[in-house]
């Protein structure tokens, strides 16, 4: 008997133990994250001399007024939008059909294909080559420097084609094309359909890559009408030196300079949240899928 | 066995599943293959815009031989660019490589309901926020006047740090941030190959009188042993390749000394200073030394335990 207290007392600590690791996570992850939207509403002063440390202290709206009436940060959304939206059905439309042809036993080109793709994990050409050739292709400064140059990964298209060989069974595909369907008839109405948690997978990874990604307009686009979202982030954030466009203000003396520090101040929580709300909104609601994505491409990765 | 068709017979066949990988094949042409034959400028002395055509201004520049490859080994930076590279690599391993395993036993263990629900949706979360936002909030949070983490130390009496300035906190800042970003993500595929563990052991295990603690360390982690091994050959393999979208973001003037990596260095003097051929041999150097690691990683990983991605 009392061996078996023993074990439950250990049990016990063991649970303990679990349960306050996951809460240390848990505060670590969330704390940041709370105090971001708490300070975007609340006054500048109170979030630079700390008194406002974990909920909204002196609560203000002007944040959001300000990025609300910003012409670069609402040109740079829609800019956003657009290259994601057309960016990630770029990524579909190579990834898909390509990952399905690899899965298929008898496809001849499958052996050569998947070589030459394997071999693009090993060697590349690397950031000069690469820029030299999208500015020879006469892609720099154009939409295209940001969706063509990133249309599809090897990783990507071995994890859905893992996920089309595991779950769509040959049988069903021979029997379509004894029935006389053609591949292009079986993969649009009978493999796709079957697919839709691999396809919510890509397209979340694909797209959210495109919506954070930053360095690849940094490189290649000089024409500011042209930025994603990220790169005026990156002004406001990072280099911190909003342009006289954004502030209406065209002189860089010292005042200028405070005020423009202190429009930034007002600002900064509020565009994090703004800039990161669409992918937080659709993220959990794609979450069984994206595990799911994962764990096939665990499988035999 | 498949029966021998003409050939141009199997073209016709499976002429759908070969249009299905040409947008494929061009892309990776194009994009992988093409970039492949620019490396050719490590070796040569390219100056851009020379014709119109940057192909033939490439097979018309004249050849250095290991010139840029001399200049860079012996240039003052060299032995910095190349510590720094390696030191906020294995950082990175060692601090960021073990944490998603243990995130993963902890939630594992877990009850299923809302807490661990919420634990798994909220760890994930940071994994999806983009790095310009990440370094935002480092800057505003380390701000040596009104960053959060300023106030929260002078609490403690510590003040005046100036973390974002200072070179001897820039490694820890770029690893930590990665670990806050990282962890929960890293955790999904071991959580996954937990997933898989046969119930019948556990039963088995509880019969013989294992704790609870026991069952994790003798059953449950060495379920995700070949799934450590896979994720360490590939981390191994992109050591020299680092984030450098985030330290391009996190670094300057004043911390430079600790910032200063290899990737980082050839954007700035390819993009930057336009020494494109330079640039491309340093590029070309840190690719060759990835190579040699991913592949003798794969094959040390191979004798030891016979797991390999290869």
């Amino acid at each position: 008997m009392s061996n078996k207290n023993q074990a439950s007392t250990r049990d016990k600590l063991f649970s303990l133990i679990v349960y306050t690791l996951l809460g240390l996570a848990l505060i670590i992850v969330l704390y940041p994250l709370i105090y971001i939207i708490s300070a975007s509403i609340s006054s500048p002063t109170s979030v630079g001399s700390g008194k406002m440390w974990l909920w909204p202290v002196d609560i203000t709206f002007s944040g959001y007024q300000v990025i609300f009436k910003n012409a670069d940060i609402w040109n740079g959304y829609k800019n956003t939008i657009f290259y994601t939206v057309l960016g990630t059905s770029i990524n579909l439309f190579v990834t898909l059909p390509c990952a399905y042809a690899l899965s298929r036993r008898n496809f001849m080109a499958k052996k050569w294909f998947m070589k030459m793709l394997v071999i693009t994990m090993f060697i590349s050409g690397g950031l000069i080559p690469t820029f030299i050739l999208i500015k020879a292709l006469g892609m720099y400064n154009t939409v295209w420097a940001l969706v063509i140059p990133n249309a599809a990964s090897v990783y990507n298209i071995v994890v859905t084609r893992t996920f089309f060989q595991s779950t769509i069974p040959d049988e069903l595909e021979e029997s379509a094309a004894v029935d006389g369907a053609s591949d292009l008839r079986i993969f649009w109405q009978i493999v796709l359909p079957l697919s839709m948690p691999i396809v919510a997978v890509m397209a979340l990874f694909y797209g959210v890559g495109q919506w954070n990604g930053y360095f690849n307009a940094m490189i290649y686009l000089s024409d500011r009408s042209l930025y994603p979202l990220q790169l005026i982030l990156r002004e406001i954030l990072v280099v911190q030196d909003m342009s006289s466009n954004t502030t209406n203000f065209s002189t860089t003396s010292a005042e200028m300079l405070q005020q423009k520090q202190q429009l930034v101040d007002v600002i900064k929580y509020g565009v994090m949240i703004v800039s990161t709300l669409p992918v937080i909104m659709v993220y959990p609601f794609l979450q069984r899928f994206f595990v799911k994505g994962v764990m096939i491409g665990s499988i035999k990765g | 066995m498949m029966s021998k068709k003409p050939f141009l017979q199997r073209i016709l066949d499976q002429k759908w599943l070969l249009l299905f990988i040409l947008p494929a094949f061009a892309y990776f042409l194009i994009f992988s293959y093409l970039p492949m034959y620019g490396i050719l400028i490590a070796f040569k002395n390219y100056t851009p815009g020379v014709s119109s055509n940057a192909f033939i201004d490439i097979l018309n520049a004249p050849w250095v031989g290991f010139k840029y490859f001399t200049r860079f080994f012996s240039s003052y930076y060299f032995g910095q660019i190349l510590s720094n590279t390696i030191v906020l690599s294995l950082m990175g391993l060692v601090i960021g490589f073990p944490l998603p395993i243990i995130l993963a036993l902890t939630i594992n263990e877990a009850k299923d309901g809302f807490f661990k629900k919420f634990t798994q949706t909220v760890t994930y979360a940071p994994y999806f926020i983009s790095v310009v936002v990440v370094c935002g909030m480092l800057i505003a949070f380390l701000n040596p006047t009104t960053g959060i983490l300023t106030h929260f130390l002078e609490f403690f009496g510590i003040k005046n740090i100036s973390f974002m300035t200072d070179p001897r906190y820039f490694k820890i800042i770029y690893v930590l941030s990665d670990v806050w970003q990282g962890t929960g993500w890293g955790s999904v595929i071991y959580l996954a190959a937990l997933s898989g563990v046969d119930t019948q052991l556990h039963e088995a295990a509880i019969i013989d009188g294992a704790s609870r603690w026991q069952r994790v360390i003798y059953i449950n982690f060495p379920i995700l042993i070949p799934t450590m091994v896979i994720l360490l050959i590939m981390s191994v393999g992109n050591l020299m390749a680092m984030g450098y979208e985030k330290i391009i973001l996190l670094q300057n003037p004043l911390n430079l000394d600790s910032s200063n990596v290899i990737a980082t260095f050839v954007y700035k003097t390819g993009l930057l200073d336009a020494q494109y051929s330079y640039a491309a041999a340093v590029g070309l150097f840190n690719s060759v030394i990835n190579c040699v690691l991913l592949l003798s990683v794969n094959k040390i990983a191979r004798k030891v335990s016979d797991i390999s991605l290869l």
